[in-house]
């Protein structure tokens, strides 16, 4: 297919554009791209995508009161570490943020990291023992406070009795 | 050592020297990797950090690396030891102009330096000259082992090593290659470039200059998505995908211009080494700009009598903090001007 704009050469880039319900395709080549200021658009920067996704879950905050409110609130028992925060410079403040902000850092890891979400390289040979009763500890502390609020006191009694082994 | 001490020859990745070098100048591997009990750097306290930098630089120092290692203390440094480490490629920008308890340890031929509380704790990068990084892969691995014999990481069996910004974690890998592409810029097709790159979730920067903006036609590309593949997967998708793709689209630029217009492709050239022989003042991005055309001219055959070792040189040691390094003193804008043009003639001009 030719480039539209110069008739000349391979039209390498193609675009879609809906608007008013018209769909327009437009098939144009490098040069001619280049000079009419077409930018393909490849990484959306990563506090970018955070802010997309908080503010989509606030649309659906009507449908369920006072999630995603709970999901912006939540502050790092470890860190002190927010979303908010977060969204502001793009880092986190220590390793149990992946484990304290999953949901949302999972949508964002899968969006920046390809689709991929698990790792499936090295692994350090010295067993992270500590790191790992951290995590636990997280994960514990989470399914307590939500035994607690479902009012379900025989599962809560079981997490607290797990979480003083660990600690 | 002090880093002053760098500013009188070229780093040994930048000397031209390994394979392909004409095109791909040279092959880099960093990891990022965290300690694990501490916060990350944002959220780290002097003193933590203070502790994190003693613990590393301990380490570091003690490994047996084959050659002789040596620490800088980024928090006393001064700006031109600083900038000067920022032009070698050895500590980023952002590490230098940070605060707080940080440094770096440096080997004495630059093929190995490691970043210490930048923005993760810890971040090792391992050089070669030309096309190996296989052989970064190799070393860095290796080193990485060694330094883990001492210290815990912070690792999640899910998402690999844990990094301050998610967009490393995983492998906490950044494989890089830094290309001289002076024929697909000259031939209007750098978009190729681009295009090779969004198409495998890499990455395009300048090489040299202050942002992003490509000054002489030196471009790095890395790797973008750090989860998921093996390291040795991200590695091979360079060397036996990408890169010889890239080479080929250069090559064959190279031979279009040599065969269709010969004459614009000697006037750039013969144009570029006349104004570096008789310059008297010249910016350093005019010289890269400059030196770029000549480089191309040299590796073509269309000049003879400049090698392409002196070339890397002034690159190299024509950067501003180079110069007033060599002049043991701060110099203002007009006077680096003069100097280096003063420079650049006494190596490129006959007698």
């Amino acid at each position: 297919m030719l480039c539209q704009v110069c008739k000349e050469h391979t039209a390498t880039i193609h675009l879609t554009e809906i608007s008013h319900g018209q769909r327009t395709e437009i098939h144009i080549c490098e040069q001619c791209a280049q000079k009419q200021g077409i930018v393909v658009k490849n990484q959306v920067p990563l506090n970018e995508l955070l802010s997309t996704l908080l503010s989509s879950q606030g649309q659906e905050e009507s449908a369920a009161p006072g999630v995603a409110g709970a999901l912006q609130d939540e502050v790092c028992p470890f860190c002190g570490m927010t979303l908010k925060k977060f969204s502001q410079k793009s880092l986190l403040g220590c390793p149990h943020d992946y484990e304290v902000f999953d949901q949302p850092l999972r949508a964002l890891i899968t969006r920046s990291q390809a689709g991929h979400t698990r790792h499936a390289g090295k692994v350090p040979s010295r067993a992270p023992r500590a790191m790992r009763n951290h995590m636990e500890v997280v994960r514990l502390r989470r399914r307590l406070d939500a035994a607690v609020q479902a009012e379900d006191y025989e599962v809560a009694a079981q997490i607290r009795d797990q979480l003083r082994k660990l600690q | 050592m002090r880093p002053t001490e760098l500013s009188d020859h070229v780093s040994q990745w930048f000397d031209g020297s390994g394979p392909g070098a004409d095109i791909v100048i040279s092959s880099r591997i960093r990891l990022a990797r965290n300690l694990a009990g501490y916060e990350f750097c944002p959220c780290l306290t002097t003193a933590r950090k203070s502790e994190v930098l003693q613990t590393l630089k301990d380490t570091l120092l003690a490994l047996d690396l084959g050659q002789e290692l040596f620490f800088v203390d980024l928090g006393a440094a001064s700006a031109l030891e600083q900038n000067l480490l920022v032009e070698r490629h050895l500590i980023s920008r952002q590490h230098a102009r940070a605060a707080g308890p940080r440094g770096a340890v440096i080997a004495r031929d630059e093929s190995f330096t490691a970043m210490i509380n930048e923005e993760d704790h810890l971040r090792i990068q391992v050089f070669q000259t030309g096309l190996q990084l296989a052989a970064c892969w190799e070393r860095i691995n290796r080193i990485d082992d060694l330094i883990e014999q001492h210290v815990e990481y912070a690792f999640d069996p899910e998402y690999g090593y844990l990094t301050a910004c998610p967009t490393n974690v995983g492998t906490g890998i950044r494989v890089s290659v830094m290309l001289h592409l002076p024929g697909l810029k000259m031939t209007g097709q750098i978009e190729k470039l681009f295009n090779t790159a969004r198409d495998t979730d890499l990455a395009v920067r300048g090489l040299f200059g202050e942002g992003t903006e490509a000054v002489g036609d030196f471009f790095q590309l890395s790797n973008q998505v750090t989860l998921g593949p093996a390291e040795d997967q991200i590695v091979s998708n360079f060397t036996d995908m990408v890169v010889p793709k890239i080479v080929e689209y250069e090559t064959l630029a190279r031979e279009k211009l040599l065969k269709t217009q010969p004459d614009k492709l000697d006037d750039k050239i013969q144009r570029a080494l006349a104004l570096l022989r008789s310059a008297r003042l010249i910016s350093s991005q005019e010289a890269l700009f400059l030196l770029s055309h000549v480089r191309m001219g040299v590796h073509l055959r269309r000049i003879e009598g400049v090698s392409v070792a002196t070339l890397n040189e002034l690159f190299m040691l024509t950067q501003p903090a180079h110069l007033q390094a060599r002049q043991g003193k701060p110099l203002d804008p007009d006077h680096r001007d003069a100097l280096r043009a003063q420079m650049i003639r006494s190596r490129l001009c006959p007698n």
